[in-house]
């Protein structure tokens, strides 16, 4: 095979894992609005929260450490204990939870009915908030993220690739965080269905996306269900904090990559969960691709910024539900 | 008792429809633009210009810009950031090509451009709605940026990649470049804020801002009562981009002198004006000054407690801003959706009753 043949597989392969992640990243955002119709901005903001307070309570700092010590002119900044990394995850879940139960207390109880803008204005408010609360509590710096994933490129599939092309080429170059988080992500995504599908949460879960008026009657607690669907978003979110987060530390940048998930979802389409995924692989392939065939070469790079927009875009005005989104009708 | 319609008798239909039907109001605003205009301008100092009057008045056209498209018209746009780009680019390549030309023509020209590629990026809102147009609208910020990052003839193929405002006047008066008098500055804004302002208060209660409610409101019944859609749409994002360009232009020419597009008209700056808006009040001409006015003292005010007076670390001060406008913008989407403009018209309706309110 030509090795420019086998470096746009390999492209391509990336293409598939970082789309993987997109997709992890949109999941969360579906959950939400099939639950409650809320396209929430705060998707990203929430993993980085999420990947702080992990990284937070493994190295066993001090929340509010900065303001403490602004004001009382103390030098505290570490309890001096590590905590075990799968405590560590149970007990940022649990602020997931914490923090779903206060948005439906605070916020979304009080914005029951308003229109879909003002809600999703309301999520971009709410990520400014945790922003800056995330920074407040544990500090602004770069973080490192490690709980025990395996870092690098395969050796193995460098070396058994390898004899594919000519000299030039050294065998493909994947990194195993992509391949666990791959992994992570099939095993995410066919418990989520799981549990929409065979348990009893899940189905009220269901019929609350289906209907809120038709689950109230038959006596589906709305509110439980919101906490419960923000919570698995949190949850979700914590995922893809981790996976982001062991990749590239923990830092503001990635809550971009909420700004990531956005054309997977016009993409899709809001309202479906394979939507997700399968928008994240076109988006990771695509942009991938397009940087590497004609971005890089003609265009002068870094078109992965928009190429995901340009695309989504394009595509909306031919598709306006997305590419498996429920049909919309419209009534006067 | 004094703020009230009794004994206000209007003799003729201008009067009837006029701005401020009020006799105290108009009295009110002719006061505060003779402070503007003649009592500002002899006191006012470099810090001040900078700090604040300057980036207010530029924040309020480019708030005026995406009030017309999000309050009136009811298409959400995050690509104000984008738009501004437009603005500042065209202003930098004209003022570069003809430098003998009045900056006004220069600024207003770069506004016309802005329009154009608004209404560009606004074709797709005949098909795509809600958050997928704001989504949508979103490629237009991310594109304009990259394209403005990436093709060197729009910086004049300068070395560092930004753009510097080069020394140009009006009527004989240095208005962008290093030596630009203080004054100077906030009167060339000023100008343009409050001719912006009376065009976009005139558009907005006329045929064509009606249209606009009538298409935010629900566009499918506005279409069946006659208001063409795209017509109302497009014409929506050409004026609401000319005021962003022309907002985007004067941030940089007047305010910044240099710019650099990823930090200067960055997602921030779009998520800024946003909030400009919704705190001040979405379809309301004062709600862009308000918000405008509150999104520009606040940082100021808060660094000014926390780091002058209470000696805090700079970084926590950015941090308690996130907080404190990220809350903001929560409690103001619950208490009052319509922002502080509608507090202000509700404390008109109580004043009108004072002191017998009942």
């Amino acid at each position: 095979m030509p090795d420019q043949l086998l470096y746009a597989i390999e492209v391509t392969l990336n293409g598939l894992m970082a789309g993987v992640l997109y997709a992890l990243v949109a999941l969360g955002f579906v959950l939400i609005f099939k639950a409650s119709g809320i396209f929430n901005y705060a998707q990203g903001v929430m993993a980085l929260f999420a990947a702080m307070t992990l990284v937070g309570i493994q190295n066993g700092q001090v929340p509010f450490a900065h303001l403490i010590n602004a004001i009382l002119g103390t030098e505290i900044h570490h309890f001096g204990w590590h905590v075990p990394a799968l405590l560590a995850i149970l007990l940022t879940a649990c602020v997931m939870v914490l923090f779903a139960w206060i948005v439906e207390r605070y916020i979304l109880k009080h914005l029951v009915g308003q229109p879909d803008i003002i809600l999703f204005m309301a999520t971009i408010g709410m990520a400014y908030f945790m922003e800056g609360f995330g920074d407040l509590m544990w500090g602004a710096d770069i973080k490192k993220l490690d709980v025990g994933l395996p870092q690098g490129g395969s050796l193995w599939l460098e070396e058994n690739t390898a004899w594919l092309g000519g000299d030039g080429f050294y065998g493909f170059f994947i990194d195993k965080l992509d391949m666990v988080a791959t992994v992570v992500a099939a095993i995410l995504v066919a418990s989520l269905v799981a549990f929409s599908q065979y348990t009893k949460q899940g189905r009220a879960m269901r019929a609350v996306a289906d209907d809120h008026q038709a689950a109230l009657s038959v006596g589906v607690s709305l509110r439980f269900i919101w906490v419960l669907v923000w919570s698995l978003a949190g949850f979700v979110a914590l995922v893809a904090g981790i996976m982001w987060g062991a990749k590239s530390g923990v830092q503001f940048s990635l809550s971009l990559i909420a700004l990531k998930a956005l054309p997977v979802l016009m993409l899709g389409g809001f309202t479906s969960i394979p939507g997700a995924i399968v928008g994240g692989l076109i988006i990771g392939v695509g942009e991938k691709l397009f940087e590497f065939l004609i971005g890089a070469p003609f265009l002068g790079g870094a078109t992965e910024n928009w190429f995901a927009y340009m695309l989504a875009l394009l595509f909306l005005v031919f598709r306006p539900q997305g590419l498996f989104g429920e049909k919309i009708i419209e009534r006067v | 008792m004094l703020y009230r319609e009794a004994g206000d008798f209007k003799t003729s239909y201008a009067k009837d429809s006029q701005t401020f039907p009020i006799k105290l109001d108009r009295v009110g605003y002719w006061a505060l633009m003779a402070v503007a205009f003649l009592v500002v301008p002899f006191f006012i100092n470099d810090y001040w210009a900078n700090a604040v009057f300057v980036p207010f008045l530029i924040y309020v056209i480019a708030a005026l810009g995406l009030n017309i498209l999000t309050g009136y018209a009811g298409q959400l746009s995050l690509g104000t950031g984008g738009f501004m780009a437009v603005g500042a680019y065209a202003c930098y390549k004209l003022m570069t090509s003809f430098p003998e030309v009045s900056m006004i023509i220069h600024v207003l020209l770069a506004g016309g451009i802005t329009a154009l590629v608004g209404v560009m990026f606004g074709l797709p809102s005949l098909r795509i709605k809600g958050f997928y147009l704001a989504v949508a609208t979103l490629a237009a910020q991310f594109f304009l940026v990259w394209l403005f990052n990436k093709v060197p003839w729009f910086y004049n193929y300068s070395a560092s990649g930004q753009i510097n405002a080069p020394e140009r006047t009006v009527f004989g008066i240095i208005v962008t470049g290093p030596n630009t008098e203080a004054w100077a500055k906030y009167l060339f804004c000023l100008i343009f804020v409050v001719v912006l302002a009376w065009i976009a208060r005139n558009l907005t209660r006329g045929m064509a801002g009606r249209k606009w409610m009538a298409i935010r409101d629900m566009d499918i019944a506005a279409e069946i009562i006659g208001v063409n859609p795209l017509k109302a749409k497009l014409t929506a994002f050409a004026v609401s981009s000319f005021f962003v360009g022309i907002a985007g232009a004067l941030f940089f020419s007047i305010y910044l002198g240099a710019a650099e597009v990823g930090e200067a008209f960055g997602i921030q700056k779009s998520f800024l004006i946003v909030f400009m808006i919704i705190i001040g009040g979405l379809g309301s001409i004062l709600g862009s000054f308000a918000g405008a006015a509150f999104m520009v003292l606040m940082p100021v005010l808060l660094k000014n407690i926390l780091v002058g007076g209470m000696g805090w670390p700079t970084d926590l001060a950015a941090h308690l801003e996130f907080i404190i406008v990220g809350g903001l913008i929560v409690i103001f989407l619950i208490v009052e959706p319509h922002g502080l403009a509608q507090l202000w018209r509700l404390a008109k309706e109580k004043m009108r009753l004072w002191p017998f309110p009942h």
